[in-house]
């Protein structure tokens, strides 16, 4: 079913007042991806949405099959109809330091010597906690440069491809990070706006995971985290999840060893396949692995359970995550409400 | 980073055919006493930890001496080696059998940078820059700093390797960054910044005669005081003041270590997923490798689906459960799942198996070991072993 603004089953209301989505996740967990989906999702609803990434990797880039993205907003989807557009960015702390001299000290020859001496370098690879701010700086300029009344795009969303799971709250939480070095100046108050805006019911941090032991423990410490920081915890957005081929029922049996091996038999005969041994003890094998892997994974999605906090689950695509993909994902995220 | 510096362009293979590469012999890696280090690498999330847990342990139960360097290991994984409380120190594992020994450990990384400095500063000085603000960042959260830390760890073990004789094989995990190269590029990265241009215009005043102040230079102290505040500043400038002897002392012990890394004991491990991110990873690095001239024993790709059955391709065992719904009797909806089930993992299987081709028609050399996805967690030494037994083949 392809995602349409018309959607019978509407965004659920919780996530009407959020502006700003950060999508946090483990290595290998799919962050990026979720990230993609759920802009790709929110721009269906008919908005103008920005998916910003912060890590340098360009990995906007190779899901959507576009060239490189620069420091400039990118529009690389549109909506049909009266459809939203989703625009990218790629945000790099020397591109946003630049752009903040500029825009706030018209800092033109003195910003040039900065890069010559190697300040930019320094202060984007190890002033404490400057970095982030200048990243989370670009996304708070982007979410709120209406209110200064320029001729600029506005955006009703914005989702942030957002640092991994174990660095997320330390990411958002700027002020603490400046805390004991810029107690006054520019730095500092930029830090205070961008805080409001992170700590407000407008942003939402969505954790990405996977059924799995370690990712599953890195998102209670993670929320654990962001919650101490007073951070606003949205949802635990399961991905990768395994197709549901057997019922509970049966996935017992095939723990137990019980299917019911002649009627399987019969079934295949019937329909023409051989039911050789071979065939059998396969299809029995690989129903005792399913149910294995199956068993796992409700331990974990009990945990998530634990946690309280909205979940929304997507499927293990078996052809892998594509451009087709994406949407798929996308209109998933649409009927779960999520968008 | 948008620009990682020159050494680390991407250089690409040329032209080849698909067909299956070399096979990567672990146990032959493993019992070749020449074989003094081994490094796992890959991106995040491809189960780099658990492969050096499990490299180490059989390594051990066939008779060497080894010390695995762990970096954030999964709470079952480190509860199977007896590592839960992070002390920067190799500890025995219990419950290792035969004639060989294995010692564990996790990587502390503050520890490891604190001591460093502590080893290499008067006391006063180390407490000094053990409070500086701008050491807390570096040491704590600085990007890089982990790589680095796991760099100088390794350095330890090996030197202590070959004073005590303890261990004869070390086997190092290496940090959950997004890139692979992080590894190579982060310790560079450090100690170019630590030897910058920056960091001697802020030594300079303090120390130097009032003619370096040229124009240039007290436009950019100027703009800093103006953003970031005076005071910062000066946390800035004492920081380096006190770090400044350090410097020459990190660069030296970073180059010994590249070197290390080099040397002819050294195998590199490289661990992927079967996924084309992990595999893009991979393929940068083995090529990184080559152009450092560093030693790749193999890639292990991980977590790769399997089918148990293989007489039944996936298109018949979906064309039979479609033919099985259309009877739609309820007896007949377990068998159609089954089908269904061995179907989706063919799909998979054959996607999988797509992508390692891909890579291996790019890299034809490099030997190649597939392990199979377990359908359970890793939580003792049984299932530790069962994972180097499956990625020995």
């Amino acid at each position: 079913m392809a995602p349409t603004t018309d959607n019978q089953s509407g965004p659920d209301p919780r996530w009407d007042e959020v502006l700003l989505h950060v999508v946090t996740g483990k290595g290998g967990t799919g962050k990026t991806t979720v990230a993609a989906s759920l802009a790709l999702a929110l721009a269906s609803r008919g908005k103008t949405v920005l998916l910003c990434e912060v890590e340098g990797r360009q990995g906007i880039a190779q899901l959507f099959d576009v060239p490189p993205l620069p420091y400039e907003e990118t529009r690389i989807a549109s909506g049909p109809n009266d459809g939203g557009d989703l625009y990218a960015l790629a945000i790099n702390p020397e591109s946003a330091l630049m752009e903040y001299l500029e825009m706030y000290y018209r800092l033109g020859r003195a910003g040039k010597a900065l890069d010559r001496f190697g300040v930019i370098d320094f202060a984007t690879t190890i002033a404490p906690g400057v970095r982030d701010v200048l990243l989370t700086g670009k996304v708070y300029e982007a979410a709120y440069r209406n209110k200064r009344g320029k001729n600029h795009r506005q955006y009703d969303a914005i989702v942030l491809d957002a640092p991994p799971t174990g660095r997320i709250a330390q990411f958002l939480n700027v002020n603490s990070e400046l805390a004991g070095l810029a107690k006054v100046g520019p730095i500092r108050s930029q830090a205070d706006s961008i805080m409001t805006l992170l700590r407000s019911p407008r942003t939402a941090v969505h954790l990405t995971t996977v059924l799995e032991d370690m990712p599953v423990q890195e998102t209670t410490d993670g929320i654990a985290e962001l919650r101490k920081n007073d951070l606003p915890v949205g949802s635990v957005i399961v991905n990768l999840v395994r197709s549901n081929e057997l019922d509970e029922e049966a996935r017992d049996l095939a723990l137990g060893g019980g299917l019911p091996r002649e009627q399987i038999e019969k079934d295949l005969d019937r329909i023409g396949v051989e039911s050789t041994p071979e065939i059998v003890d396969g299809l029995l094998t690989e129903a005792r692995e399913h149910a294995e892997r199956r068993a796992l994974e409700d331990e974990q999605r009990e945990r998530i359970a634990a946690l309280d906090v909205p979940t929304y689950e997507l499927p293990r695509l078996s052809d892998g995550v594509d451009l087709g993909g994406l949407y798929e994902l996308a209109a998933n995220l649409c009927e779960e409400g999520l968008a | 980073m948008s620009d990682r510096g020159k050494s680390t362009r991407r250089v690409g293979p040329l032209a080849g055919r698909p067909e299956e590469p070399p096979t990567l012999d672990i146990d032959a890696l493993l019992d070749d006493l020449d074989t003094r280090i081994i490094v796992c690498t890959g991106s995040g999330g491809v189960g780099k930890t658990t492969t050096s847990a499990a490299l180490a342990l059989r390594a051990a139960e066939r008779g060497r001496k080894v010390v695995v360097l762990t970096i954030d290991p999964a709470r079952r994984l480190a509860q199977s080696m007896g590592i839960e409380t992070l002390d920067n120190t190799p500890r025995p594992v219990p419950g290792v059998e035969g004639e060989g020994s294995l010692d564990a450990m996790m990587l502390d990384m503050k520890r490891t940078f604190d001591e460093v400095v502590e080893s290499q500063a008067s006391p006063e000085k180390a407490a000094q820059i053990l409070a500086n603000p701008f050491y807390q960042a570096l040491s704590s959260s600085f990007a890089g700093t982990q790589e680095y830390m796991a760099m100088e760890k390794l350095g330890q073990l090996h030197k202590d390797a070959i004073k005590t004789g303890k261990w004869d094989l070390i086997v190092v995990d290496t940090p959950p960054s997004r890139s692979a190269l992080d590894f190579l590029d982060a310790p560079e990265r450090l100690s170019s910044f630590l030897d910058g241009r920056f960091i001697r215009i802020l030594l300079a005043p303090a120390r130097g005669p009032a003619r370096l102040m040229t124009a240039g230079l007290s436009v950019v102290t100027n703009a800093m005081t103006k953003i970031l505040g005076a005071q910062v500043l000066r946390d800035m400038q004492t920081f380096v003041a006190a770090f400044d002897t350090l410097f020459g002392g990190f660069r030296q012990r970073a180059q010994k270590t590249f070197a290390l890394l080099q040397a002819p004991g050294t195998a590199f491990v490289v661990v992927a997923a079967p996924e084309p991110d992990a595999l893009r990873e991979a393929a940068y690095f083995v090529e990184r490798l080559a152009g450092e001239q560093m030693p790749l024993a193999g890639l292990v790709v991980n977590r790769a689906g399997r089918v148990s059955l293989t007489g039944l391709s996936g298109d018949q065992a979906m064309a039979a459960a479609e033919r099985l719904d259309a009877r739609a009797d309820d007896s007949a909806t377990v068998t159609a799942g089954l089908l269904r089930l061995h179907a989706d993992r063919t799909r998979i299987v054959a996607r999988e198996s797509h992508l390692r081709q891909r890579f291996a028609a790019a890299h034809p050399h490099v030997p190649t070991a597939v392990m199979p996805a377990l359908s359970t967690d890793v939580h003792d030494l049984d299932g530790l072993r069962q994972v180097g037994e499956l990625i020995a083949g």
